[in-house]
C-alpha cells in the first residue's frame, strides 16, 4: 500500500459512508483529501472497488470522469484560477500570469517543494468577486498582485486563511 | 420606485441563515403549515395557477413535471434537489443554499407530502465544499425541531433529506447525468424515454427541480399561484433571481419580477447600475454559457420568458454577463468554446466533436486567417449540433456563437481583413 494513506485509514473513509456505491464520489473526494497530495492512488481505489463490490473500471471511470479528481500527485495546495467567460473579461489571464511568476512556474504543474499546483477551473460561482481563484474550499476574489502575494505567503507559512 | 421584489430571498443576510427559530419569526415553515391543510391535488394546481416554469435554467412548467409524477402509481417516489450550479455567469442557488437554507427544505418537505416521499436528495457540486457542510447544519436544526424525520409537525408524514456532493462536471446539471451521479456512476446523461417520473433515481419514479424552484413553492402555497403569478407577467410567473456578472458596476444576485426590462436590469440604480468603466456596453450573455448574446439594441425587451425567447434571447439560468467595448467577440466566443470542449462529457460527436471544430475556426479568426468559407461553415456545424446532440448542453452550446455570428456579422468580416475593432487579436 502506498505511503500516504494505510489500508485502514482507507477502510474507515469506506466505512464511514455505508460501503455503498452511492458513497463513491464521497469516499474518493475524502481519500484525496487525506493523502495530502491530493490525488487518488490507483491502490487505493482498487481497494474502495473491492469493498463496494465494483469492478475496477467503475471506479476508474468515475476518477477519470469528473474534473475535481487525479489519479497523479499533486501540490498540498491546488490552486485553481477560473477561467470562465465572467472571470475572463475581468483579466483571469493577467492572474494567470502573476501566479506563474510568483510561484515559479508555468500553469498546469507543480512547485518544487510540492507545496502548490497550479491549474485552471470552469466557473466557481464567485462571479460577482471575478478574477477568482480556489484553494481547497475556500475561494478568493477581486484579485490584485498584492492579494495574491499575500494569499501565497499565508499558504507557504503554513496557513489557510480566510478570504 | 424599487425595482427589487423580495419573494424568496428576503431573509439573506437579515437571518442567521440555519436558524429554525430565526427562520419562523420572520414567516418560515408557514408555506408548510398550509400545504398540510391542502390535498397533493390542490397543491399542484397552486404551482401550475403560478405558472412556474423550472428555474435551473430549461425553463419546463414545474405544475405539468408534477403532475406527472403524481399519475404514476409506483412507489417509492424521490424527490431530488438539482444544486449543481455549474453554468458560468451563474451563483443564485449559491446565494439561496447558503442563505436561506431553510426556504430550499422547506420546498422539498412540500414536494416530499405531495408525492408522499420518505427521502429527498440535494445534489451540490463538490465546488461547494464549504455550502455542503453549512447546508447540513440547516437540516440538522430542521430536524431538531421537528420540520424534518420523522411525524414531521406530528403529522403521520416523515422525511429526510440527504446531502450529496458532486465532484467537477458541468454535464451533471442535466438531470439524468445527477441521477446517474447520485448512484456513484459518471455523469453522463441517460436516454430519454422513459422520463424520470417514470425511471429515475435508483430505477424509481423521481422528482428533479432546481434550488430556486423548491424556494419558491412556500411562497406559492402560502400565497396561492394566482397572487404569486401577478408580481411577474401573465406568462412568467412572480420573481427571478438574477445574477450580473462581467462588466456590471453593481455585480450581485438581485431578485426581480418578471416584466422589467433588461435595461432596468443592467441600468437601474439598484440593481446592475450601468457599466463599471466609462467605455460603453457593447454585448450581453444572458442565461449561462449555453444561452444567447444580446446586443444594446434590444435592451427594451422585457425580462420574461415569452419576450426574451421572441427577441432571440433566454432567462436560462438567470445569468447576465456584461461585456463592454474591450471585448473582442471573437476572443469571448473562445471562452465559451473552451468550456464546452472541457465540460462535453464526450457521449456524443456532434457535442465532442463540434465544439473543437468551432474552436478551430474561432482560433483562424484570431491569428487572421479566417474566411467567408470559415463563417459558412460555422453555420452547418451549429446546425448539425443543435439539430442532433444528445443532450440540452450540446444542443445548446453553439447558441452564443449563432447569435454573436448574427449580431457582429461586421467583427467577423473585420478579422478576415486583418482588423480586431477590439484590439485585442492582432
Amino acid at each position: 500500500m502506498c505511503k500516504e494513506l494505510n489500508q485502514l485509514q482507507i477502510m474507515s473513509i469506506i466505512e464511514a459512508h455505508g460501503k455503498k456505491q452511492e458513497g463513491l464520489l464521497s469516499i474518493l473526494l475524502e481519500i484525496q483529501n487525506a493523502s495530502g497530495k491530493n490525488y487518488v492512488h490507483e491502490e487505493w481505489a482498487k481497494l474502495v472497488a473491492d469493498q463496494l463490490g465494483l469492478p475496477d473500471g467503475k471506479v476508474y471511470d468515475v476518477l477519470t470522469f469528473y474534473a475535481m479528481f487525479s489519479t497523479t500527485p499533486r501540490g498540498k495546495y491546488v490552486i485553481e484560477v477560473c477561467k470562465s467567460t465572467p472571470c475572463h473579461v475581468n483579466k483571469a489571464d493577467h492572474i494567470v500570469k502573476i501566479l506563474e511568476q510568483e510561484l515559479g512556474i508555468k500553469i498546469g504543474n507543480t512547485t518544487e517543494d510540492k507545496l502548490f499546483t497550479l491549474l485552471y477551473t470552469p466557473c466557481v460561482g464567485a462571479c460577482d468577486i471575478g478574477p477568482v481563484m480556489k484553494i481547497g474550499e475556500d475561494v478568493y476574489g477581486n484579485l490584485t498582485a498584492d492579494k495574491i502575494a499575500d494569499v501565497i505567503h499565508a499558504y507557504r507559512g503554513g496557513l489557510s486563511c480566510q478570504r | 420606485m424599487s425595482k427589487i421584489v423580495k419573494l424568496i430571498s428576503n431573509n439573506a443576510g437579515n437571518i442567521t441563515a440555519d436558524s429554525v427559530e430565526e427562520y419562523v419569526k420572520a414567516g418560515g415553515f408557514e408555506g408548510l403549515k398550509k400545504a398540510f391543510t391542502m390535498t397533493p391535488t390542490a397543491i399542484i394546481s397552486e404551482v401550475k395557477a403560478a405558472k412556474l416554469l423550472g428555474r435551473g435554467g430549461a425553463a419546463y412548467p414545474a405544475g405539468s413535471k408534477w403532475q406527472h409524477l403524481l399519475e404514476i402509481p409506483e412507489f417509492p417516489k424521490y424527490i431530488v434537489c438539482n444544486a449543481d450550479e455549474g453554468e458560468p455567469g451563474t451563483f443564485k442557488d449559491k446565494l439561496l443554499l447558503s442563505q436561506e437554507p431553510l426556504r430550499v427544505i422547506e420546498g422539498m418537505i412540500i414536494a416530499g407530502y405531495v408525492f408522499n416521499s420518505k427521502d429527498g436528495y440535494i445534489y451540490i457540486r463538490g465546488e461547494y465544499a464549504s455550502i455542503q457542510k453549512s447546508f447540513q447544519k440547516a437540516l440538522d436544526h430542521a430536524m431538531e425541531k421537528g420540520y424534518l424525520g420523522a411525524n414531521i409537525l406530528e403529522t403521520d408524514f416523515s422525511f429526510t433529506i440527504h446531502i450529496m456532493t458532486g465532484a467537477g462536471a458541468y454535464v451533471c446539471g442535466e438531470n439524468s447525468a445527477l441521477l446517474n451521479s447520485i448512484e456513484g456512476k459518471a455523469g453522463r446523461p441517460r436516454t430519454k424515454p422513459p422520463h424520470l417520473a417514470e425511471v429515475g433515481l435508483f430505477k424509481k419514479p423521481t422528482l428533479v427541480n432546481n434550488v430556486e424552484s423548491f424556494a419558491t413553492i412556500p411562497v406559492i402555497t402560502q400565497i396561492g399561484g394566482e397572487k404569486y403569478l401577478s408580481y411577474g407577467t401573465k406568462d412568467s410567473g412572480g420573481t427571478k433571481l438574477i445574477c450580473l456578472s462581467g462588466h456590471a458596476a453593481k455585480r450581485g444576485v438581485y431578485e426581480i419580477p418578471f416584466g422589467i426590462t433588461l435595461r432596468d436590469i443592467i441600468y437601474d440604480r439598484e440593481i446592475g447600475g450601468g457599466i463599471a468603466s466609462s467605455k460603453k456596453l457593447k454585448f450581453f450573455h444572458l442565461g449561462g454559457q449555453s444561452g444567447p448574446c444580446g446586443v444594446p439594441e434590444q435592451l427594451d425587451t422585457q425580462y420574461c420568458y415569452k419576450a426574451l425567447r421572441t427577441a432571440g434571447l433566454a432567462v436560462g439560468s438567470g445569468a447576465i454577463v456584461v461585456m463592454d467595448e474591450s471585448v473582442c467577440v471573437i476572443d469571448y466566443l473562445k471562452g465559451v468554446t473552451e468550456f464546452f470542449i472541457h465540460e462535453c462529457c464526450g457521449k456524443c460527436t456532434p457535442c465532442r466533436e463540434g465544439n473543437q471544430q468551432l474552436y478551430k475556426i474561432l482560433c483562424k479568426f484570431s491569428d487572421g486567417t479566417g474566411t467567408q468559407d470559415d463563417i459558412t461553415l460555422s453555420f452547418g456545424l451549429i446546425d448539425t449540433m443543435t439539430k442532433t446532440s444528445f443532450c440540452g448542453a450540446g444542443q445548446s452550446a453553439a447558441l452564443a456563437m449563432s447569435t454573436c455570428l448574427t449580431h457582429f456579422k461586421d467583427e467577423f468580416t473585420a478579422h478576415i481583413n486583418g482588423n480586431c475593432p477590439a484590439g485585442h487579436c492582432f
